[in-house]
């Protein structure tokens, strides 16, 4: 049996994205203080020739079970990544920052919205978000405004974080092109220049009392793809001072409900996602769609009906399982690829008791998550306002899940409402997803409901900390990288402020 | 070791019926798309790996009750009322089992370069400079 080894770090941070990846850069003057921080991310370190584009190589190696995690309920996957920059890797890039109503909705103690916006508006400056010049907008998202438009929806265009982007379409795979500027190029690699440590293919099994943190660094396996760990693989024990949880809403839950601490009962409660739903429709002529940024414009119905619209683009395998049914009207759909327009639904659910994150017995994390009704709600009524979209942006054909049959012509435009409706919601029959994942580790007054202060301290365990989406205590209804790394911006304010007595 | 090698027979006839252009594959096809399919379960755990067969080991024979026959010796219309059967089961169990199979059938099958290509998908890491 090989030992433990043994670390010794001031500072550990858990997790290297949105809020990992924040954290590390804002503690890095720690470093010239003579401090030691250490980042350690449970996935590999990718070099840029590794992003290929091929569907099934890239979401093996970039997401927690390929991309298709199931809920405990078997009736949704979530999609999260494991790697350096976490989930910063595969997302699209588009930067909103959180909805006043929706930070007063919170309620909590000392979380203002305008601290978020002032932080928020540091990090879109310093990841070159910007709009994308018309010249660049594919027929996929051209069509949705103009269908939008036409329908009577307020389209709005994402403001996207790249630099120097290609069109590859492919930013849910990680960017061939290293143009997403994501933790991975930006905050990361700026953390290491100035002495913050990070050790990648290290998973954390557990927080100790004693302040340690339990790590083991896993071997390169063989033919994959990711650099092997800094560390030589086996069993770590790192002491140290301070430790910030940011591997998401459920690495970081998972984390803390198998580690021995005396945490506040509310771990794991609080779980929302967006729920979300691909549409396809098919049009008479090819479009551009497989090219170009994916997403560029939403619809925000979410404060009067609950969902958003987005526009997206995915690849044959993710679009023939979001298709419902099979067989030959399954296939005629998919030969239609360079005609197919999509849209993506999103509900924006509500923190319901029983939604929630928990462990097996293993310590592995199980999430538990029923649809309520006023979420199945906002995804019909999203699907009814695509369908809108879709129609009046000159679709001859639509792919509705919540509608049986699933396809409606042009004809049927006028039909929407009759044909789309929750009554077609079969649990285990629609294919719902989410990559918004939020709560766990919510923010409030006190240890009785919430589970930090508004600043990421663990209540009645200051030297703990939380530093990402675990945080949110209700669903933000927009993509919510900019409010994780506004947060994780407070939660090292909050580091700075106490280290001296925490680290003495 | 081989997952779907007790169930093969079946499990290609579910695959065809859930993409009928499966149905058409060669030799080499067919051991891409059970390639693909083997990957994806490998990793899985082994209670998981035996439900799966014990799965498509009941559509196999569940026909036996309805049209006296086994799925593979039937008709393409009976065969996909059977898997209908299944995707519109009040159980949610037996929906679930059906929506895992048919999605490795999905992937095995669009997962494939080729299949990709046949479809007319064409994203490039070189995006528009390949395109214009």
């Amino acid at each position: 049996m090989t030992a433990v080894v043994e670390r010794s770090y001031d500072v550990v941070i858990v997790g290297s994205g949105a809020g990992g990846g924040t954290v590390a850069q804002a503690l890095a003057p720690l470093v010239r203080g003579g401090r030691r921080v250490l980042v350690l991310e449970q996935g590999p370190r990718f070099d840029d020739e590794e992003f290929t584009g091929p569907e099934l190589d890239m979401a093996g190696a970039l997401y927690a079970d390929g991309g298709g995690f199931l809920t405990a309920q078997g009736t949704m996957t979530l999609a999260f990544a494991h790697a350096y920059g976490g989930s910063t890797l595969v997302y699209t890039g588009t930067s909103l920052t959180a909805p006043e109503h929706v930070i007063r909705g919170w309620g909590v103690p000392g979380l203002e919205h305008a601290d978020l916006l002032r932080r928020s508006q540091r990090y879109l400056t310093e990841n070159n978000v910007h709009l994308l010049p018309a010249e660049e907008i594919n027929d996929n998202n051209r069509l949705f405004v103009e269908g939008g438009a036409r329908a009577g929806y307020r389209v709005e265009q994402f403001p996207v974080n790249v630099k120097g982007c290609r069109g590859s379409s492919l930013c849910n795979l990680g960017c061939p092109n290293q143009a997403k500027q994501g933790t991975n190029r930006v905050q990361l690699p700026r953390a290491e220049r100035e002495g913050v440590d990070v050790v990648t293919r290290a998973e954390v099994l557990r927080i100790d009392p004693d302040r340690s943190v339990a790590v083991r660094v896993s071997e390169k396996p063989a033919g994959g793809k990711g650099r092997p760990g800094e560390w030589t693989p086996g069993d770590y024990r790192v002491s140290t001072r301070i430790v910030v949880c940011a591997g998401g809403a459920i690495g970081t839950t998972s984390l803390l409900q198998r580690s021995p601490l005396a945490l506040p009962r509310a771990v794991g409660e609080r779980f929302t996602c967006h729920p979300a739903l691909i549409l396809v429709a098919e049009h008479a002529r090819p479009i551009t769609n497989d090219v170009g940024h994916p997403k560029s414009y939403f619809v925000d119905r979410a404060a009067e009906q609950r969902f958003v619209l987005e526009t997206c683009m995915y690849f044959p395998f993710t679009t023939a399982k979001a298709l419902s049914g099979f067989g030959p009207d399954h296939s005629r759909v998919m030969r239609a690829f360079p005609r197919l327009q999509m849209i993506l639904v999103l509900a924006c659910d509500a923190a319901t008791p029983g939604n929630r994150i928990s462990v097996d017995d293993a310590g592995r994390p199980v999430v538990h998550y029923r649809f309520t009704r006023e979420t199945v709600s906002g995804l019909v009524e999203g699907a009814r306002a695509s369908a809108r979209i879709f129609f009046a942006a000159g679709a001859v054909r639509l792919h509705a899940p919540f509608a049986d049959p699933p396809l409606l012509e042009a004809r049927d435009a006028d039909l929407v409402n009759e044909r789309i409706t929750a009554r077609h919601f079969t649990e285990g029959k629609v294919a719902v997803s989410a990559a918004h994942l939020m709560g766990g580790c919510a923010m409030g007054h006190g240890a009785r409901d919430s589970v930090t202060d508004s600043w990421g301290r663990v209540h009645g365990l200051p030297w703990l900390r939380v530093a990402d989406a675990s945080l949110f205590p209700d669903s933000l209804e927009i993509n919510p990288y900019v409010t994780i790394m506004a947060l994780a911006d407070r939660a090292a304010e909050a580091v700075r402020a106490d280290a001296p007595a925490l680290l003495s | 070791m081989s997952v779907l090698a007790a169930v093969q027979p079946s499990f290609r006839a579910i695959a065809a019926t859930v993409v009928p252009e499966a149905g058409t594959l060669d030799a080499g096809g067919w051991a891409e798309l059970e390639g693909i399919v083997e990957q994806a379960l490998a990793p899985r755990p082994p209670r998981l790996q035996r439900q799966l067969v014990t799965l498509i080991r009941v559509i196999e024979w569940l026909p036996l009750l309805r049209y006296g026959r086994r799925f593979t010796r039937l008709d393409p219309r009976r065969r996909a009322r059977v898997l209908e059967t299944l995707q519109n089961s009040p159980l949610l169990l037996l929906r679930r089992g059906f929506w895992g199979l048919r999605t490795l059938a999905l992937m095995g099958y669009y997962a494939r370069p080729a299949a990709a290509a046949s479809i007319g998908y064409r994203a490039d890491p070189r995006g528009w400079a390949v395109r214009r």
